[in-house]
């Protein structure tokens, strides 16, 4: 079975190509270049239409009807999204995440970026920190609740961060990071921040390697000292760079979900979004509220959808 | 004098970046040891000494925990399901996108601006928007709950930075090297086969282990599609389901999550250039 579709599956898409331009080929040059376009693009747009284009609006229909879609609600699952208790406390969490993930993320990847330049085992620090990269948000997040792992004071703590603070700090009593209400949200905000500095370390890397070195050099020649060079050189020639490595983050950030679900799955005032969501579409199978809570998301990522078409129009006018 | 201190001066300015780099580099990877540590000791002395005691002598180690998640957890039977789920989910787009880029790089046609803005708009569409409808549509297909149920929603979501990707990649091909094939009067299929797909190999295999890893270490998805059912959820459904249900037995938490990051760390270890590339290339993945 396995070999089956691992042979088959490809078989149907190539085969799919080569009968295309069979039966092209039986039409005038003419009408093949019409067509050609449409049918190569055919596989690709009707993947975009079942499975993005069309759910989008439909659930944008369903946002304003009622749990089992029977009836029409009006805005009533909006109001619900904006007024319902553990909606607010979402919200305010996203907020949160929104605002020290992607600052947590961009400032250590651009830390690191200049940090690693200047030393020669570059290649090996930024690999440790790229590592997480490939780990899954549910190993990341078994890794970091063992880290969190809290007993009470005077037990042997066998949690590293509990017991690095035990041993280091006289008289700190250990903490139960993800229940204590103050350090919940940042304890899951570090494991996000954990896996994803990396990816924004290789992109501010590339970038500050490609600001010509004699620049640089110049103006240290000139008596410029190093925090200069890099507030007036190196940091405006990469702000574009921070600016789509930072909404890449911010996308992320709204979309939390894994590391919430695994570790806390929104208790103790951790709640996300996007764990609401699941919530209301799974345990409450209320599909009304469920897809209010996810237009409320797409709208957040509206703005950075027309960035994202602004930026790519201005490259393609540079082409 | 002064100047045999020269050379020491200089390493004694430079510590403090020393000590602050590797600080970060061993603050980002002690978690990963210990989890790696932690998996291979004893169960009786998890839960009461931390795993770095283990690191000085009397040395006991075991593979017992191991041998425990694959037989009596299922991690045996995830760790498959995960390959099952990944490998044509992996190949699927990445075909499908590889026509679609081709068309769009260099095939001329009315409407082409519009449909890739269309692209670009849904590199960051939430899958929450698609959650409902498309679990409605396998419900109606009798598809849910089945492994190419997966495929195919992991096709369609991968799909648009697929074709970002590859497109930009193609697009950037020396036009000369296209027209004179054309001129030679190559058919467009020989053109794709014998030009397009042996020049875009680097772009395509970031591409793989992109689509690899993110299908590989999706929760969501699999979590919405598949849904509980032991016999196709991927290890990251398991894992997620061991969390709560194992609670305190961290050496077997720990040996089921290193399971699900094997792969995944062997691929990352044996290709990273391909994956910071594809990276590169222009990462606004939704």
């Amino acid at each position: 079975m396995g070999l089956l579709v691992a042979v088959g599956v490809p078989a149907i898409q190539i085969g799919y190509v080569i009968l295309v331009e069979h039966l092209l080929s039986l039409l005038p040059a003419r009408t093949q270049r019409t067509l050609r376009p449409g049918l190569w693009l055919a596989p690709a747009l009707a993947f975009l239409a079942t499975f993005l284009i069309y759910p989008a609006v439909y659930t944008v229909y369903l946002s304003v009807l009622d749990a089992r879609s029977a009836a029409f609600v009006g805005v009533r699952n909006y109001v619900f999204a904006f007024t319902n208790r553990e909606m607010l406390i979402a919200l305010r969490n996203n907020l949160l995440w929104l605002v020290c993930f992607t600052g947590l993320t961009v400032g250590a990847g651009l830390l690191l970026a200049v940090l690693t330049d200047r030393v020669r085992y570059e290649a090996a620090a930024k690999s440790i920190i790229f590592l997480p990269m490939a780990i899954s948000f549910v190993a990341a997040s078994v890794i970091w609740k063992f880290v969190y792992e809290f007993r009470p004071a005077g037990a042997p703590q066998i949690g590293v961060l509990n017991a690095a603070l035990t041993a280091l700090l006289p008289g700190f009593r250990p903490v139960a990071w993800l229940v204590n209400l103050l350090t919940n949200n940042l304890a899951l905000i570090t494991v996000g921040v954990w896996v994803w500095t990396g990816f924004c370390l290789v992109i501010l890397s590339a970038a500050l390697k490609g600001i010509p070195a004699e620049l640089l050099e110049a103006a240290r020649v000139d008596g410029a000292t190093e925090w200069q060079v890099f507030r007036r050189l190196v940091l405006p020639s990469l702000s574009p760079t921070i600016a789509v490595v930072a909404t890449t983050m911010v996308i992320f950030a709204l979309k939390a979900f894994d590391v919430v679900y695994v570790m806390t799955n929104g208790n103790f005032n951790t709640e996300v979004i996007a764990n609401r969501m699941y919530k209301e579409m799974f345990t409450s199978r209320d599909f009304g509220r469920a897809s209010a809570i996810a237009v409320l998301l797409f709208g957040a990522t509206v703005p950075i959808m027309i960035a994202n078409i602004r930026r790519f129009r201005q490259q393609e006018a540079i082409r | 004098m002064a100047q045999a201190l020269q050379p020491l001066r200089a390493t004694l300015r430079r510590a403090p970046l020393h000590v602050v780099l590797l600080g970060l580099c061993a603050l980002w990877l002690v978690p990963t040891v210990g989890l790696l540590i932690s998996s291979f000791r004893p169960p009786r002395l998890v839960p009461v000494s931390g795993w770095w005691t283990a690191l000085v002598p009397p040395y006991q180690f075991t593979l017992q925990n191991y041998r425990q998640v694959l037989d009596a957890y299922s991690m045996g039977r995830s760790f498959l399901n995960s390959l099952f789920i990944t490998i044509p989910a992996t190949i699927i787009p990445v075909i499908v996108a590889a026509y679609a880029a081709y068309a769009f790089a260099w095939m001329r046609f009315r409407g082409q601006e519009v449909l890739f803005t269309i692209v670009v708009g849904s590199l960051v569409i939430p899958l929450q928007m698609t959650l409902i409808p498309v679990l409605r549509l396998f419900t109606a297909l009798g598809l849910a709950g089945t492994f190419p149920a997966v495929w195919l929603a992991h096709t369609g979501y991968g799909l648009p930075f697929a074709i970002y990707l590859l497109r930009n990649f193609l697009g950037a091909l020396p036009r000369d090297l296209l027209e004179s094939a054309a001129i030679d009067g190559a058919a467009p299929l020989t053109v794709f086969v014998r030009l397009i797909l042996p020049l875009s190999v680097p772009a395509i295999a970031s591409l793989v282990i992109f689509q690899f890893l993110w299908v590989w270490n999706d929760l969501l998805v699999a979590l919405i599609y598949v849904g509980g059912a032991p016999q196709v959820a991927p290890m990251t459904v398991t894992v997620s389901h061991l969390v709560s249900s194992l609670g305190q037995n961290w050496q077997l938490l720990t040996a089921a999550a290193f399971i699900s990051m094997v792969l995944p760390l062997a691929v990352f270890f044996s290709l990273q250039q391909f994956f910071v590339r594809g990276i590169l290339a222009g990462a606004v993945k939704g």
